[in-house]
């Protein structure tokens, strides 16, 4: 990245004000070393590469396939809390909830809609992004601790939506669980005592909603970004985006 | 480090044996990742504990079906409430579960084929729970029922029977 990249005046003012010094604890990012400074100085910035090469910025190069799954997971976090503002967790009221969310709350069939067609986006992304990293050796050392936390994060975005299958509470929602579940109880000498833990019950009832709700809205999205965090942060510990050989990388 | 020094870093002591004795430090490290390790299984046996609920708010799984009365002779009568088949044969009575054994899904009295027919992944059976076609793995099972005292047709829904087993009429 060049020096003489010039920023709007405006900016430019805005960086060399008290209060952009006291949060970012530097001035106008003039030179790659006060750069560099500014992003390991900010929690949110460290998380990433300091530098990138051009080439691992090329379309071709990733697809930007991991970015889009967490802008997905970024709008399912928004539109699923502006979801929990309407939704009881309880029976009969979770279908209710979902109805009035789609006939009566204004903008509501569009945040439902907005949530169901991101999740299932984010499903096929996160696959896609797997596939991509897979095929172009990205598992390779250096990076195979990250390629195991990437497996783990692909099976919570599973959960995730498997979960959040369950809270329309409508017919298909029902026997999906009740289905799904009992795969779960073919696991050999524990299958049912986990189906029993996990709908709370012998059925697929009243306690079944409510802890598939807790896992679908506190533990498994705190699991995710946990492990986003540990993705993006290793991202950059494993030395910066892959660059495939044919891009001129070392294919690692 | 002051005990370190004297078992393993001391000159003067380079003739005494490598690791016949514990430090106190090694003692403590050791006696403290124990109590932590058993203080976390304690944690995980008192949360299974609290998630595995006590009282359920589900059907009761014995249950009256009324009077012997009530089922004709050669018919098959769905008890949606209770997911089970009544069956009465020349014989007498028996009762099938309707769940599928293959992933739970509740089963249909198909009374002009003559058989009990799955929705989910179409499985089919007899009317006395044998497997026609499959993915589901085994027959319906057959509870165990009874006559109350006061003539009534009572089943048990955790007493699973064999399928010879028959109430006579």
């Amino acid at each position: 990245m060049a020096n003489s990249f010039s920023m709007p005046p405006a900016l430019e003012w805005l960086r060399a004000t008290r209060v952009w010094k006291s949060i970012f604890r530097r001035g106008p990012a003039l030179t790659n070393r006060s750069r560099s400074l500014a992003v390991f100085g900010n929690l949110f910035l460290h998380l990433l590469p300091v530098k990138v090469r051009e080439k691992s910025l090329r379309v071709r190069v990733s697809y930007y396939l991991g970015s889009i799954s967490f802008l997905l997971f970024v709008v399912l976090g928004v539109t699923g809390v502006l979801l929990m503002f309407y939704y009881h967790p309880a029976v009969p009221q979770a279908y209710r909830d979902m109805k009035d969310l789609r006939f009566v709350v204004s903008n509501g069939v569009f945040l439902r809609n907005l949530h169901r067609l991101a999740a299932q986006l984010m499903v096929l992304a996160v696959f896609w992004h797997m596939f991509h990293v897979f095929y172009r050796g990205g598992y390779r050392p250096p990076h195979e601790f990250n390629w195991v936390v990437g497996v783990v994060l692909l099976l919570v975005t599973l959960f995730l939506s498997y979960t959040g299958y369950l809270l329309p509470w409508d017919q298909l929602a029902f026997w999906a669980i009740t289905v799904g579940t009992n795969i779960l109880s073919a696991m050999p000498l524990i299958g049912r005592r986990i189906r029993f833990i996990s709908l709370g019950g012998n059925l697929v009832g009243e306690n079944a909603l409510l802890r598939f709700y807790v896992l679908h809205c506190v533990v498994l999205p705190l699991i995710a970004i946990l492990l986003v965090a540990v993705h993006f942060w290793r991202v950059q510990k494993d030395g910066g985006l892959t660059v495939p050989e044919e891009d001129g990388g070392k294919g690692n | 480090m002051h005990e370190q020094e004297g078992t393993e870093g001391g000159q003067a002591r380079t003739d005494a044996p490598a690791k016949l004795v514990t430090t106190r430090r090694e003692f403590l490290n050791e006696a403290a990742a124990g109590a932590l390790g058993i203080a976390a299984a304690g944690s995980m046996i008192v949360t299974y504990g609290y998630l595995s609920p006590n009282v359920l708010f589900e059907p009761p799984t014995t249950f009256r079906a009324g009077s012997p009365d009530l089922y004709p002779p050669n018919s098959v009568t769905f008890l949606e409430d209770q997911q089970v088949y009544v069956v009465r044969t020349e014989n007498g009575f028996y009762a099938v579960a309707a769940v599928c054994t293959h992933l739970g899904c509740v089963t249909q009295w198909k009374p002009e084929l003559g058989i009990i027919a799955c929705p989910c992944h179409g499985s089919k059976f007899k009317p006395d729970g044998t497997k026609i076609e499959g993915p589901a793995p085994r027959p319906l099972p057959h509870f165990a029922i009874s006559l109350t005292a006061d003539g009534l047709l009572q089943v048990d829904k955790l007493e699973i029977v064999s399928p010879g087993q028959v109430l006579k009429a």
